[in-house]
């Protein structure tokens, strides 16, 4: 597929609101869920940690 | 060699195993995302009927796969917790609610997006439609109803049931377009019309969907760690491996 140029790439033949749109949305949903799991991540292991330490001083 | 598979089974040795291979699948799933789009936008010819707007069907339909594949894959294996009781089927069930719900929320919403200037609509209540609007009430009925019981294995036996029974909307989903003749056509892109341009627009595809799953795999992976720990926070090994990496 030949673009021609960067502009027409952009436009999407007049529809690039919808497919850029649409790719957008998925991006940010990945980055969402990704976020999310690297979140989950911290807090878990900050909690399993103090829970280990406070059980020791017990 | 003989590979004793039970032995992954078991969340302490499956634990670091799937510690290693995180890693490898986001790798995967980044090169092929690369190459997927590299076909999707710059090999993949104009559609003749739809113009450029088409593009968006290779994450709309990817994406739509995966929200049904991955909601079998969570029903058989919250199935498999409920007969055998093993362990980690139940945690495996629970890992993939979210990205399957995160990818059928993606096939909805880029159906939107498809769906606004091909038919002039954001949504309609068509057959295809309802039932994949309703395949996402099941992941977060899902969700929420294991989130809601405390006790883990009560939680995960009202969950399998629930997934299993949720499970005969997946054949409606994928047979909706032919059982009834609603807006969603089978199939907005002919793949006979014109085959030597069909090949790298179906390539595309196949590709894209190929990066979803090695994504899938790795944040489903990520998810099932976390349930680990979390669910086997006394025991010798998640106390033993806080001490290593506090």
């Amino acid at each position: 597929m030949n673009w021609g140029s960067w502009s027409n790439f952009f436009t999407m033949g007049g529809r690039g609101f919808y497919v850029w749109g649409a790719y957008l949305i998925t991006l940010a949903c990945i980055i969402a869920e990704l976020g999310m799991l690297a979140r989950h991540k911290r807090t878990l292991r900050t909690r399993l940690t103090q829970m280990l330490r406070l059980s020791k001083q017990g | 060699m003989t590979i004793n598979i039970f032995k992954f089974s078991s969340p302490a040795t499956f634990y670091p195993l799937a510690g290693k291979l995180i890693p490898w699948f986001y790798g995967l799933a980044a090169i092929l995302t690369v190459i997927g789009l590299y076909i999707s936008f710059f090999v993949a010819p104009t559609d003749a009927t739809q113009g450029e707007v088409y593009r968006i069907i290779f994450i709309h339909v990817p994406a739509a796969w995966m929200s049904m594949f991955i909601y079998l894959l969570m029903a058989g294996w919250a199935g498999l917790g409920l007969i055998l009781n093993t362990r980690l089927s139940s945690m495996m069930a629970h890992a993939l609610a979210p990205t399957g719900a995160m990818f059928t929320f993606v096939a909805l919403i880029t159906g939107a997006f498809w769906g606004k200037p091909a038919w002039g609509t954001w949504w309609d209540w068509d057959a295809r439609m309802t039932s994949e609007l309703i395949l996402l009430f099941l992941y977060i009925g899902y969700m929420s109803l294991t989130a809601a019981i405390d006790d883990v294995r009560r939680a995960d036996k009202a969950g399998a049931i629930l997934a299993l029974v949720g499970a005969v909307n997946v054949p409606i989903i994928y047979f909706s377009v032919k059982w009834w003749n609603t807006l969603h056509q089978g199939a907005s892109v002919s793949l006979t019309r014109a085959p030597s341009m069909a090949e790298t627009m179906l390539l595309g595809m196949l590709i894209m969907a190929l990066a979803a799953w090695m994504y899938a795999i790795a944040a489903a992976l990520s998810r099932v760690r976390l349930i680990m720990l979390e669910r086997e926070k006394s025991s010798a090994w998640v106390q033993a491996l806080l001490e290593q990496k506090p």
